[in-house]
C-alpha cells in the first residue's frame, strides 16, 4: 500500500523548484503524490488533503509567511475533524520558528540542506509513528460497523 | 603562430604520452571527468587546436563593435564601472525609500526595487489572498500614491531606476510615469527598467495572472509606448535569472532568454513597428553563478548570439539594436543557509565572474541570502564587494580581460552552437508560446533540474561547509532583517487613506475606458496611466482586466 | 443532497475500497451508517478519456463549472499511471481543477492506476459508487487512454467523451483504436490550433462510416469556447437512449470471453499434446510457424478458416 503524499505550495509564492524535486523524489521512492500546484489557499490545500485522504501534507514556504500559513493549515484541519493527517514542512524557514511550529503540531521541518533521502526517510518514519490515514479510517469504521451490528 | 613544428594537437599526444602518463600512473586524477555545472565536460587543458575553428576578426572582433563578444562598448569599465545596483525593498514605501538613501550614501550608483508577493501578484494589500505576505519580501505599492513616497527625495533625471515586476509591470510603469510628471521630470531624460518579461514567468519565476498571449500583448504595448515616449528607458529586462536558479543549466539559461527576447521582438514587429526604433532598448537580465569558467563563456556567447541574430533574423542596421546590454545578480542559490559568512567569497568570486564577462549593472548577494531578505550590514560588505573589484582589482584597466584564452573560446563557442541548436528547435515546435503551452521549456527545465539534484546528492557537486569540511557545532549567529510586523497594519491604513480621498467616480470611469480598450488593439498604455493618475489600485486594475484577458492556470511538469 | 462531512467520508471510503481494507458492501455500509446512502444508479457517470497532453484536466474543469451553474453536484476520479518501476505516481490532474476545492457542492480525487496497466485503477469502479452513494449528481471518470482503458471505461460509465486535439496529418490514426468505438462523444480540444477543422471532418466521416450518431465538438477548455455546446449535448444523451448499455455488454462479454480464451490457450499449452509440439520446436523438427499452427489447431481445429 503506498504512502500517500499532498504536496501544497500555499501563498503567493512561486518557487516551486523544491515541491517538484520533492513530488518526483518521492514518486521515484514508490509513493502516490497529489500536487496541488501554485498560489493555494489553507482552505483549498485542506480541502485536497481531505479528499485525497493522504498520509501527509507536506508544505513548501519560501515566502517567510509560514508563521501565517501553517496556523491556519493545523486549524482548518482540525475544523474539519481530521487529526490523522500529518503535516511536514519545508523550504525557507527560521530556525527559531521551528520548535514554534512544532508545538503546534507540524511534525516535522526539513531545512533547504535536508537531501531528498532524508525527507524519503523522514515521511516513512512519520507514517509509520503515526499510522496511515486510511489503516485508522477503516479501523474505525470497523469499529463503527461493529457497533451499528 | 605559424611554425614548422608538430601540429598543437599531435604535440599534445606526445605530451600525454611522456609526461602525463608517467605522472598519472603514480598520482591519478581526482575524477573521471571533471565537468562545469551544466554537465560539459573540461578538457584537461586548452590549446590553439581547441580553438582552431574559432577566428578572431569573425567572432571576436572588438569592444563595441559586432559580434560584441568583447562587450557592448569600446571603454566599457574605462570610461566608467558598472551600474552598482543593490535591490532594495520591503515594508512599506516609506521604509524602502530610507534604505535606497542609505545604499545610495555608501556609494550605489542605481536604484532596484522588490516588491512584496501581492503587488508582484496583483493583488491589492487588502486582499484577503494578501494576508501574512504584505510588506514581507518586499515593498507593498497599491497606489502611486506609494510609489511619489517610494522614490520620494530621488532625482529621477539623474538616478536609474529599475523595477523587478513582471505581470503587473505596465501598472507600476505608468504609477512611474505618472509620479515624473507629478515631480516635474521630463519624461525624455527617464532611465531605468522594469523587468517586464512575463515569458519566463510561466517557465521560471511563475508570477502570472492573465494567460501567455493576452500577456504578450501587454508587453508589447509597453515596449511600443516607450519606445515611442522615452528614449532611455528599457521597458524591457528578459531574464534569465530566474529560469537558472529554478534548476536551469547555463545553456538553457542563455538559449531561453534570447528566445524569449526573439519572441517579443517578433511581437513588436507584427504590430508595424521597425526594429531599429524598440531594439536599442532592450535589456536582459543574467544570474552569475559560482562556475567561473562557465560563467564568463556564457556572458560573451549571449552577446555574440544576440547581435547574429539581430542581425541576420531580423534585419536590423543600427549597432544599438544589435547589442546586448545586461543587469546581472549573483546566483542565490550558491548561497548556504550554514556557515553564512562563506557566502561572502562565493559572491565575489561570482561577482568578479560578472565583471569579466561584460555586465553592464550587477546586484551583489548578501551573506543573508539563504535566510532572509538583505540587511543592511549584508547590503554593505555586498557593496563593497563591487567597490574592491572595481578599485582594487586592476582588471578594470583592460577590455574582456580573459579573452583569448583557449578554455573559454572554447566554451564559448560550444554555448553559441547550443543556443542557435535549441532555436532550431524551438522554430520547429512552433515559437515561444507555443512552446510555452506544450511545456516545451518547463520540462527541459523540470529534467535539468532534476539531473543537477541527483549529481549533487551523488556528491559529484560539494557543497564547502555544508557537504564537505561541515562543522556540525552551532552555524554562526548573524542578525538578520528584522521583519516589522507591523508593516502591514500601516499599509492597510495607507490604502484606506488613497480609497478614501480619491474621486470614486473618476476612478470607475477610468477602469472602464480601459476595459473598453484592452478588448481592442489599441495600446492599453494611455488608459492604464490615466486610471493610475485617478488612483485606481493595481489590484482594481489587475481584477477589472481579468474578464477581458482570463485568469492562467499551469500545467505543472515534474 | 450533499451531507456534512461528507468529503471525508467519501474519502475514506474510497480509500478502504482502494487499499482493499474493505469489499465495496463494506464501503457502502459505512457511508450508509454516516448517512450517506443514495440509491445505485441514480448518479450520471461521464468518462472522459484521450490521449495524454489533450487538455482533459481543463475541459474536466469546464464541465464542473457549467455542471455547478445549473445546480448538480460533482465528483471527479481522476486516474493517471503509476510507474512500472517503483509503483509511484505524481497525480497533477487535480491542478487543473483546484478552483472548486472550496466548494462543497464538488469532490475530486485522484488515484493512480496501480495494477491496472495505466488506464483505470482496479477500484475506480467501486469509487464511482461510493461517490454515487455519498449523493453526487454526476461523477466524473477521468483517465489517460492507454492501456485497456476502453474496455474498462465502458463497464464504469453511461456516457462517454473521448478529447483529442488537433493533428497534423491523418489524426484519426492517432487516436487508439478501441477509444473510436465506444465514443459518445467527441471532442476536438485546443481548436484554435492548426488541424483542428480537419481533424474534426476526418473524424465525422469515420463515424458516419460507422453510421452512428455521435456528435464532434469543438472546444477551447482553456478560454470555455465551445464548452456551453459540449454542456448541451452531454445533457442530451443522459436522458436518452440505452446504447451504452448495448455497448457496455458486448464489451463485458467480449473481456470475459477474451479472457476465458487465454485460460484455455495456456492450458493447451501445458498439456502433453501441447508439449509435445514444443519438444519438436526445441529439436528444430518444425519451425515456429508450423508450431503455432499445429497449437491453435489443437486449441480450436482448422487454423486458417478465413
Amino acid at each position: 500500500m503506498p504512502i500517500k503524499v499532498l504536496v501544497a505550495k500555499p501563498g503567493l509564492d512561486g518557487h516551486d523548484r523544491g515541491a517538484k524535486i520533492v513530488a518526483r523524489a518521492l514518486r521515484d521512492a514508490g509513493m502516490e503524490v497529489v500536487y496541488t500546484g501554485l498560489h493555494q489557499t489553507p482552505e483549498m490545500i485542506v480541502n485536497a488533503a481531505v479528499q485525497e485522504d493522504v498520509d501527509v501534507v507536506g508544505v513548501s514556504i519560501l515566502s517567510g509567511a509560514h508563521m501565517t500559513i501553517f496556523p491556519k493549515v493545523m486549524q482548518l484541519l482540525a475544523d474539519q475533524g481530521v487529526d490523522d493527517i500529518c503535516v511536514v514542512g519545508g523550504g525557507v524557514i527560521q530556525e527559531d520558528d521551528i520548535p514554534k511550529l512544532k508545538a503546534i503540531g507540524v511534525r516535522e521541518v526539513f531545512n533547504a540542506e535536508a537531501s531528498t533521502q532524508d525527507l524519503i526517510d523522514g515521511i516513512e518514519r512519520i507514517v509509520g509513528e503515526y499510522g496511515r490515514a486510511s489503516t485508522r479510517a477503516a479501523k474505525a469504521a470497523t469499529a463503527a460497523a461493529a457497533t451499528v451490528r | 603562430m605559424q611554425t614548422t613544428e608538430k601540429p598543437i594537437a599531435d604535440q599534445q599526444r606526445d605530451w600525454e604520452q611522456l609526461t602525463l602518463l608517467p605522472f598519472t600512473d603514480r598520482r591519478p586524477e581526482a575524477r573521471e571527468a571533471f565537468r562545469t555545472q551544466g554537465g560539459a565536460v573540461l578538457e584537461r587543458v586548452y590549446t590553439p587546436a581547441h580553438v582552431a575553428d574559432v577566428d578572431y576578426a569573425r567572432d571576436l572582433g572588438f569592444p563595441g563593435q559586432f559580434p560584441y563578444t568583447r562587450g557592448p562598448y569600446p571603454t566599457m569599465y574605462r570610461a566608467q564601472p558598472w551600474t552598482m545596483r543593490q535591490i532594495a525593498g520591503f515594508g512599506t514605501a516609506d521604509d524602502t525609500n530610507a534604505r535606497f538613501k542609505y545604499l545610495i550614501s555608501q556609494g550605489q550608483t542605481g536604484i532596484s526595487t522588490d516588491f512584496d508577493m501581492p503587488t508582484l501578484m496583483g493583488y491589492d494589500s487588502d486582499d484577503v489572498r494578501s494576508e501574512g505576505e504584505v510588506g514581507r519580501e518586499g515593498v507593498a505599492i497599491d497606489s502611486v500614491d506609494d510609489m511619489l513616497d517610494l522614490y520620494a527625495a530621488i532625482d529621477l533625471e539623474k538616478i536609474s531606476v529599475s523595477m523587478t515586476i513582471n505581470p503587473s509591470a505596465f501598472i507600476l510603469f505608468a504609477m512611474y510615469l505618472v509620479v515624473a510628471e507629478e515631480r516635474g521630470f521630463d519624461r525624455k531624460k527617464l532611465s531605468g527598467t522594469i523587468q517586464n518579461d512575463i515569458i519566463k514567468e510561466y517557465v521560471a519565476q511563475k508570477e502570472w495572472v492573465y494567460p501567455p498571449r493576452p500577456a504578450m500583448r501587454i508587453v508589447r504595448d509597453t515596449i511600443t509606448y516607450s519606445a515611442q515616449h522615452l528614449p532611455r528607458y528599457n521597458p524591457v529586462n528578459v531574464s534569465g535569472y530566474h529560469t537558472r536558479e529554478a534548476g536551469s543549466t547555463a545553456i538553457q539559461e542563455v538559449a531561453f532568454t534570447l528566445a524569449a527576447g526573439i519572441a517579443y521582438v517578433e511581437e513588436v514587429v507584427k504590430a508595424g513597428i521597425d526594429v531599429d526604433e524598440f531594439a536599442p532598448r532592450l535589456s536582459f537580465f543574467f544570474v552569475s553563478q559560482i562556475d567561473f569558467l562557465e560563467e564568463v563563456a556564457k556572458f560573451r556567447a549571449a552577446r555574440r548570439v544576440w547581435a547574429r541574430v539581430m542581425q541576420e533574423r531580423f534585419g536590423a542596421k543600427k549597432p544599438e539594436s544589435m547589442r546586448l546590454r545586461f543587469h546581472c545578480q549573483t546566483a542565490g542559490v550558491s548561497c548556504t543557509a550554514r556557515e553564512p559568512l562563506n557566502n561572502i567569497a562565493r559572491t565575489a568570486i561570482e561577482a568578479l565572474a560578472a565583471v569579466c564577462g561584460g555586465a553592464q549593472s550587477l546586484h551583489t548577494n548578501g551573506y543573508d541570502e539563504a535566510l532572509s531578505i538583505p540587511s543592511e550590514p549584508a547590503m554593505k560588505i555586498a557593496l563593497r564587494t563591487q567597490q574592491i573589484i572595481a578599485e582594487e582589482v586592476g582588471i578594470v584597466g583592460t577590455i574582456d580581460p580573459l579573452g583569448g584564452s583557449y578554455a573559454l573560446e572554447r566554451l564559448t563557442a560550444d554555448i553559441e552552437k547550443a543556443c542557435f541548436d535549441y532555436f532550431a528547435e524551438i522554430d520547429k515546435r512552433g515559437g515561444v508560446i507555443a512552446c510555452i503551452e506544450d511545456n516545451f521549456f518547463q520540462l527541459e527545465l523540470a529534467d535539468a533540474a532534476y539531473d543537477l539534484h541527483r549529481r549533487k546528492d551523488a556528491g559529484e557537486r560539494q557543497v564547502v561547509g555544508v557537504t564537505k569540511y561541515r562543522d556540525n557545532s552551532a552555524n554562526p549567529h548573524v542578525e538578520l532583517h528584522h521583519v516589522d510586523e507591523a508593516a502591514a497594519e500601516r499599509q492597510l491604513g495607507r490604502l484606506a487613506k488613497t480609497k478614501a480621498s480619491r474621486d470614486g467616480e473618476a476612478v470607475r470611469v477610468a477602469l472602464d475606458k480601459l476595459v473598453r480598450t484592452a478588448k481592442t488593439d489599441e495600446n492599453i498604455m494611455p488608459a492604464t496611466i490615466a486610471a493610475v493618475k485617478a488612483r485606481a489600485t493595481g489590484g482594481e486594475i489587475i481584477n477589472a482586466l481579468r474578464p477581458v484577458f482570463g485568469t492562467y492556470v499551469e500545467t505543472p511538469v515534474f | 443532497m450533499i451531507g456534512t462531512h461528507v468529503s471525508r467520508d467519501l474519502a475514506r471510503a474510497i480509500s478502504a475500497v482502494e487499499n482493499r481494507i474493505s469489499d465495496l458492501p463494506a464501503a457502502l455500509a459505512q457511508l450508509s451508517a454516516h448517512g450517506h446512502r443514495a440509491a445505485a444508479g441514480h448518479a450520471d457517470v461521464i468518462g472522459v478519456t484521450g490521449p495524454p497532453g489533450a487538455g482533459k484536466s481543463t475541459l474536466v474543469d469546464r464541465l464542473i463549472e457549467g455542471l455547478r451553474a445549473s445546480g448538480e453536484t460533482v465528483a471527479v476520479i481522476a486516474v493517471d499511471p503509476s510507474s512500472p518501476f517503483t509503483r509511484g505516481a505524481v497525480l497533477g490532474d487535480r491542478v487543473r481543477m483546484q478552483r472548486h476545492a472550496g466548494d462543497r457542492g464538488v469532490f475530486i480525487r485522484s488515484m493512480a492506476s496501480r495494477e491496472g496497466g495505466g488506464g483505470l485503477a482496479p477500484s475506480t469502479r467501486d469509487a464511482v459508487r461510493l461517490a454515487e452513494a455519498a449523493g453526487f449528481d454526476v461523477v466524473i471518470v477521468e483517465t489517460v487512454g492507454v492501456g485497456q482503458v476502453e474496455l474498462e471505461i465502458v463497464a464504469v460509465a453511461d456516457l462517454i467523451l473521448v478529447v483529442t486535439v488537433p493533428a497534423l496529418g491523418d489524426s484519426v490514426q492517432t487516436i487508439k483504436a478501441g477509444l473510436t468505438e465506444i465514443a459518445d462523444i467527441f471532442v476536438v480540444n485546443m481548436a484554435d490550433r492548426p488541424g483542428a477543422n480537419r481533424t474534426a471532418v476526418d473524424l465525422k466521416h469515420m463515424v458516419h462510416e460507422g453510421r452512428r450518431d455521435i456528435p464532434v465538438l469543438q472546444t477551447i477548455a482553456q478560454d470555455g469556447t465551445g464548452v456551453q455546446a459540449l454542456l448541451e449535448a452531454i445533457a442530451a444523451r443522459r436522458h436518452g437512449d440505452d446504447s451504452n448499455a448495448v455497448r457496455a455488454v458486448r464489451f463485458e462479454v467480449v473481456r470475459r470471453a477474451r479472457d476465458r480464451a487465454v485460460i484455455a490457450a495456456l492450458a493447451q499449452l501445458d498439456s502433453s499434446d501441447g508439449a509435445g509440439v514444443l519438444d519438436r520446436l526445441r529439436a528444430r523438427d518444425i519451425t515456429r510457424n508450423d508450431a503455432i499452427d499445429a497449437l491453435l489447431t489443437l486449441l480450436e481445429g482448422p487454423v486458417h478458416a478465413y
